[in-house]
């Protein structure tokens, strides 16, 4: 596979080969390599048509950690604000060279246009496309719930996950279903009705709406941000009501099996979806989910840029 | 690629004494091998350097550092196929730093794998000199390279590969000689 677009093409073999690939990096970063060579002479820019410092640092951190060369294109400011279009844009990075491209965009399906558009030559890598996919997101989600629960190795088979919060909106909740079940786990996913998408029964997840009911016999728990920009106060009565019974304190946590872990993609809003006594707590994995991230970029593409062609 | 039924060159009793005699060897020509790190080269090289670290310390009484050094992302015909999978690195606690570091290899053949150690190598410190152990030399090197320690010199063709058998891999110990079809 050439770029990487959506978690639903990921076989578990070559899953499993970027999270040991992943693993490999991780160690090598920890005895100190400062940078890696296989990307030396390769570009990779990162086209950014919504803002995402997170998201946006963490490739550019894996890139550079690899050697290559990185361009940061962000659409505020640039030629895009001026009425520049996709395909011109494109168009403009083929021409200078790039060998990947890191895209982030507010439409559904902007990735996969670009992949398959014929305007460039090089990898795509979905960082976020609208309410439809986030594969980065999930491998490191998969990576960390597979430190802490297999000890770094295999696959997640039999392990329980439960997805919390807004999951109509929300690319990190489907990338993680797709790829949850490939690795062979259970995913539970939680929300008010109102923020179940259309034709959730069909992802083969098991869908509740009572937080309580699915955390017992849980082993881990991924909460989702409301993302007030998206809402217009529509979906729930109030926020108060929402943390009241959608909100992951203390007392639920203690619900989940022994060694059960906390995550969450980020930014939080503490006292929202989660409270602060949880996201810090020691089961909280939140901040390490950050350094993974860099981790999973690194293997991604080393994978799809470090040989003559994609090895996934 | 496909092969010929291969020729059984060594033996498991000869890789024994092979890897004895290099383990002799590494102790007097290192005084003892007291400062000596092992590093092995994935995959084999790291069974070898196991091999051999146990051996050194059974004679010497001391234990013997050893760890694992992947070269996959040094290599020089890196972009000349698909990514590989990365293999561990292990630097052992004491670091390579100052140390007398021993690259340990299955077969040497172009040298190119060596090439890449080295660098590799140099990423984790500076060790006080680098030598090389392999249990076979093979010949046709492509660079200036040279074993310090050969555990069997097998003239070889360019056609002909060879291949070592670890029972840490394969369930066996043994190498073959098969021609390359």
């Amino acid at each position: 596979m050439k770029h990487l677009l959506s978690t639903a093409d990921l076989t578990r073999d070559e899953a499993i080969l970027i999270l040991d690939t992943a693993n490999q990096l991780a160690q090598a970063t920890g005895q100190g390599v400062g940078k890696l060579p296989p990307l030396r002479g390769r570009t990779v820019v990162n086209l950014f048509y919504e803002d995402s410092t997170r998201t946006r640092i963490s490739f550019e951190a894996a890139a550079k950690r690899l050697s290559a060369d990185v361009i940061n294109f962000a659409a505020k400011g640039s030629s895009v604000s001026k009425g520049e279009s996709l395909k011109d844009t494109a168009l403009t990075l083929e021409a200078m060279g790039a060998d990947a491209i890191v895209l982030r965009h507010g439409s559904s399906g902007a990735a996969h246009t670009l992949a398959n558009s014929g305007w460039i030559s090089g990898s795509v890598v979905n960082a976020g496309d609208g309410t439809h996919e986030h594969p980065t997101q999930a491998l490191l989600d998969a990576y960390t719930l597979r430190r802490h629960l297999r000890d770094g190795a295999g696959d997640l088979a039999g392990a329980t996950i439960t997805i919390v919060g807004d999951i109509l909106h929300s690319r990190v909740a489907r990338s993680n279903v797709h790829l949850l079940k490939t690795l062979g786990a259970n995913v539970r996913l939680v929300a008010p009705p109102t923020l179940l998408p259309f034709g959730v029964d069909t992802w083969g997840a098991e869908v509740s709406y009572t937080l309580d009911d699915a955390l017992v016999g849980a082993d881990a728990v991924m909460m989702l941000r409301i993302q007030q920009e998206r809402m217009n106060a529509a979906y729930f009565p109030t926020i108060h009501e929402y943390s009241q019974r959608y909100g992951l304190n203390q007392a639920r946590v203690n619900l989940m099996n022994q060694g059960a872990i906390v995550m969450h993609a980020g930014p939080m809003n503490r006292g929202v979806e989660i409270t602060s006594e949880v996201a810090d707590s020691p089961q909280s994995v939140i901040v390490e989910q950050v350094t993974n991230g860099v981790s999973v970029r690194m293997a991604v593409l080393y994978l799809m840029l470090g040989g003559n062609e994609a090895t996934v | 690629m496909t092969h010929t039924q291969g020729r059984v060159v060594l033996d498991s009793a000869d890789i024994s004494r092979a890897l004895t005699r290099l383990a002799h060897e590494i102790i007097e020509r290192t005084q003892g091998a007291q400062n000596v790190t092992l590093m092995g080269i994935p995959t084999r090289g790291v069974a070898l350097a196991n091999r051999l670290a146990q051996r050194i310390s059974e004679i010497q009484g001391s234990p013997v550092q050893v760890g694992a050094i992947d070269v996959t992302m040094y290599r020089d015909d890196l972009r000349m196929q698909p990514a590989r999978a990365l293999l561990p690195t292990v630097i052992p606690e004491a670091g390579i730093e100052g140390r007398l570091v021993i690259l340990v290899d299955d077969v040497l053949y172009s040298g190119r794998t060596i090439r890449a150690a080295l660098d590799a190598l140099s990423e984790h410190g500076r060790p006080q000199a680098v030598q090389l152990a392999v249990l076979v030399d093979r010949g046709h090197r492509e660079l200036p390279i040279r074993a310090d320690y050969v555990g069997k010199n097998l003239p070889t063709a360019k056609t002909e590969s060879v291949q070592v058998q670890l029972s840490e891999h394969d369930e066996i110990d043994q190498i073959v000689i098969r021609q390359a079809s």
